[in-house]
């Protein structure tokens, strides 16, 4: 159905990421180890983000919780990179020739995180049909349904992106958009908010 | 039934303790996929075998991807529909992911038991 397709924007998608005085960028090389030690890397660099970013904010109380602001800006940031990784992974072509990219953006009350990476028709395809199905759904009822299918071991549940939105309450916009018609690779960008 | 090995790597690891009923996960999991997660839950089937009432001790347990999530509810829907079991999880609350996602496994299960110490 996408093969005339050139943009498709999906949830809040900033056409463009506001200024922010503090922003750090990882790229991936692709292929450029097995991706069982990849995987390991991806881990390691969502803690390297949680620890840096973590650092902007004090040790102060935050309501209700036993983890005080920069704990709880730590495990945040690393949960959410850890499954953006894992998705931009397992929504990429293999191929390509294309970087997974991630850059976090600081504001006073959110991190903005960015994620780019390139994928075939098929797969787009799929992450597509997930995301109309998400945000047509109402997101307590489906995430409680998408649990019971991952419990059963039934296909895709896509419970990274249903955590990240259910239980940390970070928002979505998604692009994708044909980089190359004639070898049909898909760039695609996520934008996830999350409050801090 | 099979022997089923303790887990110990680097990142994590897995031991069940029969005198106590208690499974005792920690460090960081964060395996490719479900299936990865076999092993962890091969360790949980054998116990929730041996003990009518099983606990899982997750305090410890500091980083869980959300491969290991599904897998946590794959288990928790196992043994709510052997239906006889009784299942306690103990969360820390001073571990983000455990006072975000955890409660959710209660739903699939209203009669599992959580404590967060």
């Amino acid at each position: 159905m996408n093969s005339t397709m050139s943009v498709q924007i999906y949830g809040e998608f900033l056409a463009a990421v506001p200024p922010s005085d503090e922003y750090l960028t990882l790229n991936f090389s692709p292929h450029n180890a097995p991706r069982k030690q990849r995987w390991k890397n991806y881990g390691l660099s969502a803690d390297f983000l949680g620890d840096y970013f973590a650092a902007f904010f004090p040790d102060a109380a935050v309501p209700d919780s036993k983890i005080n602001q920069r704990d709880t800006v730590k495990a945040a940031v690393s949960y959410v990179t850890n499954e953006l990784l894992e998705n931009a992974v397992k929504y990429t072509t293999t191929s390509g020739q294309h970087p997974i990219s991630i850059s976090l953006h600081l504001y006073s009350r959110q991190i903005i995180f960015h994620v780019t990476n390139c994928t075939d028709i098929a797969l787009a395809d799929g992450y597509q049909q997930f995301i109309q199905e998400l945000l047509a759904a109402d997101l307590d009822e489906y995430y409680l349904q998408q649990l019971e299918k991952a419990a059963a071991g039934s296909g895709q549940s896509s419970m990274g992106i249903l955590t990240m939105m259910n239980d940390y309450a970070t928002r979505f916009g998604w692009k994708f958009a044909t980089l190359d018609t004639a070898s049909n690779i898909i760039q695609v960008d996520v934008l996830a908010y999350l409050d801090v | 039934m099979g022997y089923v090995m303790d887990i110990k790597t680097d990142d994590y690891s897995i031991r069940h303790d029969s005198e106590s009923a208690t499974v005792f996960l920690r460090g960081f999991l964060r395996l490719d996929g479900m299936e990865k997660y076999q092993p962890v839950m091969d360790v949980l089937l054998t116990a929730v075998e041996q003990s009518a009432e099983l606990t899982i001790d997750l305090r410890e347990l500091e980083f869980l991807n959300s491969s290991g999530i599904s897998m946590l509810s794959m288990f928790v829907v196992k043994v709510r529909d052997k239906g006889n079991v009784t299942l306690t999880l103990k969360g820390c609350d001073k571990v983000l992911w455990q006072t975000k996602s955890l409660k959710n496994l209660q739903r699939l299960m209203p009669s599992l038991t959580l404590v967060f110490a």
